[in-house]
C-alpha cells in the first residue's frame, strides 16, 4: 500500500475530496445502470409465471366441465 | 458462421445465451472493478507532477474508452437493423444507448473532477470535451428517438440512421489531440512504439480498462435480456424458458 494510514488514504495530500467524489459518483451512476434493469427483469419474470400460474389453474375447470 | 449469425437472432436462443452470460460475467466484473479500483487507488504510485490526483485516470480513461467503442457496437446494430431488419439488432441498439449515455457521463463528470486540480477549471471547451459532449447527447438522442414513436420499426429505422450519422463524431475524438491545440494529452499507450507510462500505473489502467469492457458486455446483456421479457411476455417460449 502507497498510504501510510486511512487518513492519509482519504486526503491523498489534499486531492481527497477529488478522487473519492470521482470515484463515489461513478460507482454509483454504475451500480443504479445494474440494479435498475434487474429488478425490473425480476418483476417481469415474477408477472409472467404468476399468468402462467393462473392460466394452469383455470385450464382443467374449462375441459373437465363439472359443475359443483 | 451462418448457423451462428441465425442463432443471435432467435430472441429464445439469445435469451438462454443472456442469462447464463449474466451469471457468469456478474462475479467476475465486480471483482475485477473492486480489484482494479484498490490498486489503482491505494497501490498505485503517485503521479510525479499531478500527485493523487491522477488516480482518476483509473476510472476516466476507461470510461471514455468504452463508450467510444459502445458507440461502434450501437452504430453496427443500427446497420444490422436497416439492412436485415432482424429485431434483436433493434433490441442491441436499444441496449447499449443508455449504457454508452452514462459512460459518457462518467467520463464527462470525473474529467471535470479531475480538471479542477490540474488544469484549475471543472470545464473547458476543449476539443476533446466538446466532442464527447456530443457523444453523450448523440447518446440521449437514441434513447428519446426510440421513446418517441409508437410503431417500434419505424422507431428502430430512425435510431439506426441516427447513430450510423453520428459516427462521424467517433474518428473526431479520437484525433481531437492531434488536431485542436487541447489541454488533453495525446495517447499515452499505443500499439506500436513505446507506451509513455510506467507499468506501475500501466497494469492497473489495463485492468480497468478491460473490466469496463466487460462491464458494458453485462449492462448490454442485461438490458437485451429484460428487454426480451417485456417484449415476449405472452410467448410459449418465454413461458416455458421461465417455468
Amino acid at each position: 500500500m502507497y498510504f501510510d494510514s486511512v487518513n492519509a488514504a482519504l486526503t491523498m495530500e489534499g486531492h481527497g475530496a477529488f478522487v473519492w467524489s470521482a470515484y463515489v459518483i461513478t460507482f454509483l451512476v454504475l451500480a443504479f445502470m445494474l440494479v435498475q434493469p434487474l429488478l425490473r427483469g425480476r418483476r417481469l419474470a415474477r408477472a409472467i409465471r404468476a399468468e402462467q400460474r393462473r392460466q394452469a389453474a383455470e385450464l382443467p375447470a374449462e375441459g373437465g366441465g363439472h359443475a359443483p | 458462421m451462418w448457423a451462428f449469425i441465425h442463432k443471435f437472432g432467435s430472441p429464445p436462443w439469445f435469451f438462454r445465451f443472456a442469462s447464463t452470460a449474466v451469471r457468469w460475467l456478474l462475479p467476475v466484473v465486480i471483482g475485477a472493478l473492486v480489484f482494479g479500483a484498490v490498486w489503482g487507488l491505494l497501490y498505485a504510485p503517485p503521479d510525479f507532477r499531478q500527485g493523487n490526483s491522477y488516480r482518476i485516470i483509473f476510472i476516466h480513461v476507461p470510461s471514455a474508452v468504452v463508450a467510444l467503442a459502445g458507440y461502434y457496437v450501437m452504430a453496427s446494430a443500427g446497420l444490422v437493423s436497416l439492412v436485415w431488419k432482424i429485431k434483436m439488432a433493434d433490441t442491441a441498439m436499444r441496449a447499449v444507448a443508455p449504457v454508452g449515455a452514462a459512460l459518457t457521463f462518467v467520463a464527462l463528470v470525473t474529467g471535470a473532477i479531475w480538471g479542477k486540480p490540474t488544469w484549475g477549471a471543472w470545464w473547458v471547451w476543449d476539443a476533446r470535451i466538446t466532442s464527447m459532449l456530443i457523444l453523450f447527447f448523440l447518446y440521449l438522442g437514441v434513447i428519446a428517438l426510440f421513446e418517441a414513436y409508437d410503431n417500434k420499426a419505424a422507431a428502430a429505422k430512425a435510431c439506426a440512421v441516427l447513430s450510423l450519422v453520428g459516427t462521424v463524431n467517433i474518428p473526431i475524438i479520437y484525433k481531437s489531440v492531434d488536431w485542436w491545440y487541447s489541454l488533453h494529452q495525446p495517447a499515452s499507450i499505443k500499439f506500436t512504439g513505446e507506451t509513455a507510462i510506467d507499468a506501475s500505473m500501466l497494469y492497473p489502467l489495463l485492468v480497468m480498462i478491460a473490466a469496463f469492457y466487460g462491464l458494458f458486455a453485462l449492462l448490454v446483456l442485461v438490458n437485451m435480456r429484460t428487454e426480451l421479457l417485456a417484449t415476449y411476455r405472452q410467448s410459449a417460449w418465454l413461458r416455458s424458458e421461465l417455468g
